[in-house]
C-alpha cells in the first residue's frame, strides 16, 4: 500500500476534564486521519484506581464513552482511526463500555478495538519485591516496602510498541491503560510510515510531536502568554493537529476557521511545559533532545517543526505509583474593605490560636491571602493601594484524618467571633480530603510484558 | 536603564513532583545572549531564596531561544500534597518574570528594548 505523504493526528483531549466538544470539533472540522486522547495526569490513576475499588466494572476516564459517541460517524464511515489511554486502570471494562456504544450501529458493529494491557503492576508487587526490585522511590531513595499497605496503584509507563502492534492488527479504536502521553501520537506516526526501533531521530520526532499537542489547546492558544490580547476567538479555539511526514519532519495547525493561533510562540510555550533536561527527553522509545528542535512559520497558524535528533533509550521503564499519605483540607473566607487584609490577618492568629489550643497535630498549616500574595508569594510587591477585599485561605495537612475533621469545624464560627465584614462562606463546611500521594520509579524493561489483544 | 523581564520574555511554568520549571523565552531572538548572560543559576536562586526549600538547575535551549529553570522543594510537597494555590507550579512562570536586569544604556538602545533610550 502506498504510504500517504501527510499523515494527521488530532488532539483531542489533553486532561480528563478537558472540553466534551473537542473530540466531535475534530472529526468534523476538517480532514484527519487519527484522533488522540490524552486523559491520564501523574495522579489520577488513583483516583481510578479508588473507583474501581468501590466498582469492578469502573477505573477509567468515563469521558471517553461520550468522545466515542460523538465520533462515530467519523470512525465507521470516514475510516477515523482513535487513540487514547482512556483506559485507566480498568481497559477491558473501558473497552466493554466503548463496544456497547459501537453496537448501537451496523457499521459500529464492524469496528475493532484494540486493548493494551501489561502497565499495570499493582497485582505482581510481591512478586517484584520477592525477585529484588525495590521501585525505590526516584527522589528519595527510599523502597516501596516502607509504604506497601499504603499503595493504591503501580503503573508503568508503555511506550509505543503495543499501540503499533495494535493498529497492525487492524483496531480502529486503540485503548490503553498507562501509556506515555507522547507515544499516543508517536504511534501512528511510526506506524503508518514503517519507522525501525532504531530509527532514533524519527522516533524523537514523534515524541516531540506529541509532546506538542498532548496538552491540547495549552499549544494552540490556550494559557498562551505572548501578546496574550491578540489571540482571537479563544471561545471557538481550534485543537491542534499534527501533520506528519515520512522523514520524521511536521506541521502543527488546527483547523480553519477555528480560534485560538498555532504560531512559534505558542509552540514554544508548549515545548517548554513540564521541561526538565533538555537534552534527555526520556521515554520508552527513545530519547529525545530538545536543544536540537528547529521552528519556523509555514504560513498562518502553521509551524514547521524540523531536525530534531535522538538517542537509544534507557534500559528502565518510569513507574507512577500512587500511595496514601494523611489528609488535607483547605477553608476560606472573605473580608470587605475597610482594612480587609488586616482583619484577615486577625482572623487567621485568631484560627491558629485556637487551632493550637485544641492541641491538633498537624504536618502543615499554610495561610495564603487571595488577592494579595497567594501567585507569587514573598515576591509580590506592595500593592500602593488598600485591597478592595483579601480571601483568606487557610490548608492543614495532617496524618491524622478527626483533626483535620475538626480544623473544618473551626472556619466557619470565625464569621460571629471573629473580625467584621466577612463573607464568602457559602459553600459550607471545608471538605476532608484523603492525600494520594506520588511515588515515582524505575524498573527495568524485561520484566515488564505489554500485551495486545483486538475485541 | 533598568527593565523588567516581562517586558523581555514571555514564560511558561509546570510541575514534576516538587520541582517546578519555569521556561524563559525571549520575545525577540537578538534578545536572547542578553537574557542568557543575565539569568545565571545564582540570580534566579537568590529571586526565589523566600519561595523555594531546594536548589536550582538551569539549561540552555539556544534554538529556541529559551532558558530552562529547575526549581526543587517549590510546591510544598507536590501536586496532591501540596496546600499551596499554585500546587502544580502554573504560575512560577510570571514570579520570575517579575525580575528586573540592569542594562547599560547603549545595549539597551541597540537591542532595541522598550523604554530604552
Amino acid at each position: 500500500m502506498k504510504k500517504p505523504d501527510v499523515v494527521r493526528i488530532a488532539a483531542a483531549q489533553g486532561f480528563w476534564g478537558d472540553s466534551l466538544d473537542a473530540p466531535r470539533r475534530q472529526v468534523e472540522g476538517g480532514p484527519v486521519d487519527y484522533v488522540m486522547l490524552d486523559y491520564l495526569a501523574e495522579v489520577t490513576m488513583s483516583i481510578l484506581q479508588k473507583q474501581k475499588e468501590r466498582d469492578p466494572r469502573m477505573g477509567y476516564a468515563r469521558d471517553f464513552v461520550g468522545a466515542i459517541e460523538s465520533m462515530l460517524p467519523a470512525i465507521a464511515e470516514k475510516g477515523v482511526r482513535v487513540i487514547a489511554n482512556a483506559g485507566g486502570v480498568n481497559p477491558g471494562a473501558c473497552a466493554a463500555a466503548i463496544r456497547q456504544v459501537l453496537q448501537t450501529s451496523a457499521k459500529g458493529s464492524a469496528l475493532r478495538i484494540g486493548v493494551v494491557t501489561g502497565d499495570d503492576l499493582l497485582p505482581r508487587l510481591d512478586e517484584l519485591f520477592a525477585a529484588g526490585h525495590t521501585l525505590a522511590n526516584m527522589e528519595s531513595g527510599e523502597p516501596l516496602s516502607s509504604v506497601r499497605d499504603r499503595v493504591l496503584s503501580a503503573n508503568a509507563y508503555l511506550g509505543s510498541t503495543p499501540i503499533v502492534e495494535a493498529l497492525h492488527k487492524g483496531a480502529n479504536i486503540v485503548i490503553t491503560g498507562r501509556s506515555t502521553d507522547t507515544a499516543l501520537t508517536m504511534a501512528p506516526l511510526r506506524f503508518t510510515y514503517g519507522w525501525k526501533d532504531d530509527d532514533w531521530d524519527r522516533l524523537a520526532a514523534g515524541i516531540i510531536a506529541g509532546h506538542i499537542i498532548e496538552c491540547g489547546a495549552q499549544c494552540s492558544g490556550g494559557n498562551c502568554l505572548y501578546d496574550w490580547r491578540s489571540i482571537p476567538n479563544l471561545a471557538d479555539v481550534g485543537y491542534p493537529i499534527v501533520e506528519g511526514r515520512a522523514d520524521g519532519t511536521f506541521v502543527v495547525t488546527k483547523h480553519e476557521g477555528t480560534g485560538g493561533c498555532v504560531s512559534v510562540h505558542s509552540v514554544t510555550e508548549q515545548l517548554l511545559y513540564e521541561m526538565g533536561d533538555p537534552h534527555s527527553y526520556i521515554t520508552p522509545d527513545v530519547i529525545a533532545d530538545f536543544t536540537t528542535i528547529q521552528l519556523e512559520p509555514d504560513g498562518p497558524n502553521r509551524v514547521r517543526v524540523h531536525g530534531i535528533k535522538g538517542r537509544p533509550p534507557t534500559d528502565s521503564l518510569k513507574v507512577s505509583i500512587a500511595y496514601r499519605s494523611g489528609f488535607k483540607a483547605v477553608g476560606t473566607l472573605v473580608y470587605s474593605w475597610p482594612d480587609a487584609l488586616e482583619k484577615a490577618q486577625h482572623a487567621d492568629r485568631i484560627l491558629r490560636e485556637r487551632l493550637e489550643r485544641l492541641g491538633l497535630s498537624f504536618d502543615k498549616v499554610l495561610t495564603e491571602f487571595v488577592g494579595v500574595n497567594s501567585t507569587h508569594g514573598p515576591l509580590t510587591p506592595e500593592a500602593g493601594y488598600e485591597a478592595p477585599e483579601v480571601q483568606l485561605r487557610v490548608g492543614v495537612r495532617s496524618e491524622s484524618r478527626s483533626d483535620v475533621e475538626r480544623f473544618t469545624r473551626e472556619i466557619a464560627p470565625l464569621v460571629l467571633n471573629g473580625p467584621p465584614s466577612v463573607t464568602g462562606f457559602a459553600g459550607g463546611r471545608p471538605k476532608v480530603e484523603e492525600i494520594v500521594a506520588y511515588w515515582p520509579a524505575l524498573i527495568h524493561k524485561s520484566v515488564v510484558r505489554p500485551a495486545v489483544e483486538i475485541v | 536603564m533598568r527593565v523588567q523581564l516581562v517586558d523581555l520574555a514571555h514564560a511558561r511554568s509546570g510541575d514534576k513532583g516538587d520541582t517546578a520549571n519555569v521556561g524563559i523565552i525571549a520575545m525577540r531572538p537578538e534578545w536572547y545572549p542578553l537574557l542568557a548572560k543575565e539569568l545565571t543559576r545564582e540570580r534566579v536562586k537568590a529571586h526565589f531564596h523566600n519561595v523555594i526549600t531546594g536548589d536550582v538547575q538551569r539549561y540552555e535551549l539556544p534554538n529556541l531561544h529559551a532558558l530552562n529553570f529547575l526549581l526543587h522543594g517549590a510546591l510544598d510537597g507536590g501536586g496532591t500534597l501540596s496546600l499551596k494555590t499554585d500546587a502544580q507550579g502554573k504560575v512560577f512562570s510570571t514570579a520570575l518574570l517579575r525580575m528586573h536586569l540592569d542594562v547599560p544604556d547603549a545595549e539597551a538602545k541597540r537591542l532595541g528594548l522598550p523604554g530604552a533610550p
